[in-house]
């Protein structure tokens, strides 16, 4: 059929089976901007800020594990993405990008608006494209929704000149891919599985390292089979939240930085890590010489370039988490689950020794204890995203995650700004659950445009400011690391959060009590608006455990036990 | 592979024709701070690919992940670490015509090459050779005053 290169855009779109595209429009992006007025085959939201607009396709992808589109013109609208591919970039997430460039004879002359987005975007992207010619364009959208969701899923940019958009050519959308130099590995090798088998049925102290791989992947049930057929024990990474399912009694928690003491102290102490989609970053592994250093170590990672990246790997598997754990499963039949029982019983001392614990208060809302609240009020049904900072790491060690997808934040890149949006994408995906974005007095204010947003497209997040008039997690770190100078975190200076929410078209709480906590989220869950719950919590509690960057995981700082509501109370 | 930080080493990466494959490979060089010794590039006959060709020095940890890296470009098809090759450079070289002629042309002829082009005033000698010989014919091409040395990088090819 003939038509427009933006009307090709549109329609490989459509051929993709996206329902959302996030976006914002300008000169370069404008003709492909006209047929999306006159298509009605997918919905377009028009977020405040093309950043919002990437992570809300982000936010849209991590829901629902499909590809996530947005659309920026060239130029201030392209280099606004940027922060958003690099977050999706980091956390695997699939994700195409289309950026209108200026036209091809302009291209090396500094026309207005134009940037090199290929040359930009090439360290934060799976793959880019500069489209320049008509022809290629339908194998380029082809391409490019193929390679963000295969192999190890990436953002995925695709860069299209303004005089393309307008020319008239032929379209065919291809019904396959065909890129000689990319073929992605599924299926693990026999002899390293079989060799993997036999090393856990030998091993003493197995310990299953659950990382955002098994969530891209989709292979939850899979992994809780295999917990549950050999009785292993489990921690999982701050991407992995939900595999295993709060109520799992094999799930230790989460390890790292700030994972609990019963998940470090099995890290230290195993001699055999399972590692399934975790990449062994540093704020997981701590001291990386004291890292499971009585353990041999299975991992399993469906990019080559991220096994032995850090540690040595006694077995190394490359493939998908999926296949990898069907073709394991099968040998798993008669492990002798008694074999770990010793194992289990210190790792439950641990966990009774240092439960993950804090102390509540009468007197002043614990953001702990609202992170719980929440857990208990919508448990389930909810999905919680959040932001960056310590109101992130109380959501992750305290919010009841059943199940994967259900937990959507910012881990690689630790982009403040990228809960709202992202919970924008993840309601227009799931509207009928609640999203609430769990956040900080920081970084709300990073993409707060996303209100007006949120309002005209009756998008209803709710967004609970666990507000401690600090750059919290930044004021942690001066606490303990810099004698308390603190500098330039305090946040006393506020704007009226409920003004600010009414000001955009929704609707504000002031929460000073439990009880107003428990009406606010009732009302908001039935006011259906977008909100902002300025929750006052304790302004110097702290996040515990924590590992000192640097330090051995067994290294903990613990919680007191009795109650001090933060020192400078 | 020893873990000799400064260790040479050669890859050769064949990568598909497209724009700005050769952008995407340096790039993860630069992005790990590590240098190119030398490089070279051109299409293999008969096919849409190309054969870069990279020097350069490093320890085998760090190699280990650019070859990892590289071979998670899109476009890359194919990564070489040699470890038994054939390796040969080229080098042209101007002299002044007034230099010892003849001690210049049994020179080039001791390195496998010779003089290519004779002008008014200087002479041209090309050598094709291993890189490490390169490196001593250069040394002995001192003593004739050169005016200009240009070196064409290192193309391997896996015995
Ligand atoms: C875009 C961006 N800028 C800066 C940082 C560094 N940073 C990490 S946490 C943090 C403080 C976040 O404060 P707030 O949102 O109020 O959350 P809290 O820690 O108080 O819960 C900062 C500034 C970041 N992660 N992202």
């Amino acid at each position: 059929m003939q038509m427009s290169g933006a009307q090709m855009v549109c329609e490989a779109i459509i051929a993709e089976g996206v329902k959302t595209v996030f976006g914002y429009p300008g000169g370069a992006i404008m003709h492909v901007y006209d047929e999306i007025y006159k298509q009605n085959g997918f919905e377009h939201i028009l977020n405040r800020h093309e950043q919002a607009a990437v992570h809300a396709a982000d936010g849209y992808a991590r829901a629902t594990g499909k590809v996530g589109v947005a659309m920026v013109t060239s130029g201030p609208g392209f280099t606004n993405a940027v922060t958003g591919l690099a977050t999706a970039y980091m956390d695997s997430i699939p994700m195409v990008v289309i950026s209108g460039q200026v036209p091809l004879s302009l291209i090396g002359t500094d026309g207005f608006q134009e940037i090199d987005a290929v040359g930009i975007s090439r360290p934060c992207t799976k793959h880019n494209f500069l489209v320049r010619s008509l022809e290629e364009l339908p194998r380029i959208l082809k391409e490019a929704f193929y390679i963000a969701r295969s192999g190890r899923p990436g953002p995925v940019l695709v860069d299209v000149p303004k005089d393309i958009t307008v020319e008239i050519g032929e379209f065919s959308y291809p019904d396959s891919v065909n890129i000689p130099s990319y073929k992605p590995t599924y299926k693990g090798n026999k002899r390293q599985i079989e060799k993997a088998v036999e090393a856990i049925k030998k091993a003493k102290k197995p310990l299953l390292y659950i990382g955002g791989g098994v969530v891209l992947s989709n292979a939850y049930k899979l992994v809780r089979q295999l917990a549950e057929t050999t009785q292993i024990p489990a921690v999982e990474t701050l991407m992995a939240r939900g595999v295993m399912g709060a109520k799992n009694p094999l799930l230790l928690g989460m390890l790292g930085m700030h994972g609990n003491y019963a998940s470090n102290m099995a890290m230290s102490e195993t001699d055999l890590v399972i590692s399934l989609g975790a990449r062994f970053d540093d704020r997981v592994t701590g001291k990386l010489s004291e890292f499971a250093k009585y353990a041999d170590i299975i991992h399993v990672d469906i990019d080559p370039a991220n096994i032995a990246k850090l540690v040595d790997v006694d077995y190394p598997i490359v493939g998908d988490i999926t296949q990898v754990l069907e073709q394991m499963l099968p040998l798993l039949d008669d492990v002798n689950t008694e074999r770990y029982h010793a194992w289990r019983e210190i790792l439950k001392r641990y966990d009774e020794l240092h439960p993950q614990s804090y102390v509540d208060s009468d007197e002043v809302i614990k953001p702990q204890w609202a992170i719980e609240r929440i857990g208990e009020l919508i448990g389930e049904d909810a999905i919680i995203t959040s932001d960056v900072g310590q109101h992130q790491m109380w959501a992750a060690q305290h919010y009841p995650f059943d199940r994967p997808r259900q937990w959507i934040n910012s881990g690689g890149l630790g982009t403040m700004g990228f809960g709202f949006p992202a919970a924008i994408g993840a309601k227009r995906a799931f509207p009928e659950k609640t999203v609430i974005n769990v956040t900080g007095d920081g970084s709300i204010l990073m993409n707060m445009q996303e209100l007006v947003t949120a309002a005209e497209y009756k998008t209803p997040v709710i967004n609970m400011i666990l507000n401690n008039h600090f750059l919290g997690m930044v004021r942690q770190w001066q606490t303990f690391f810099y004698e308390k100078r603190y500098s330039e975190t305090d946040l006393s200076f506020q704007p009226n959060w409920k003004a600010l929410a009414e000001a955009c078209g929704g609707i504000g709480y002031d929460v000073t009590t439990k009880e107003e906590f428990d009406a606010a989220i009732k009302d908001a869950i039935e006011q259906d608006k977008v909100c902002f719950m300025n929750v006052a919590v304790n302004r110097f509690e702290n996040v515990l455990p924590m590992v000192p960057a640097g330090g051995a995981l067994f290294n903990m700082m613990l919680p007191q036990k009795t109650e001090t509501h933060g020192e400078e109370k | 592979m020893s873990g000799n930080i400064n260790e040479r080493r050669v890859i050769s990466v064949v990568v598909m024709n497209e724009s700005s494959v050769l952008a995407r490979v340096t790039a993860l060089f630069a992005g790990r701070g590590y240098n190119i010794e030398s490089l070279t590039v051109a299409p293999i006959p008969e096919s849409d690919m190309s054969h870069i060709t990279i020097a350069t020095k490093g320890n085998a940890k760090v190699m280990e992940q650019i070859t990892k890296q590289l071979h998670k470009l899109i476009p890359v098809y194919k990564v070489i670490e040699h470890e038994e090759m054939v390796e040969k450079e080229m080098v042209l070289i101007k002299f002044p015509i007034a230099e010892n002629l003849s001690d210049i042309q049994a020179l080039c002829k001791a390195y496998n090459g010779g003089i290519v082009n004779v002008g008014k005033e200087m002479v041209i000698a090309q050598v094709a050779d291993e890189p490490k010989r390169i490196k001593h014919f250069i040394e002995a091409a001192h003593r004739y005053n050169p005016c200009e040395i240009v070196r064409g990088g290192v193309v391997a090819i896996e015995r």
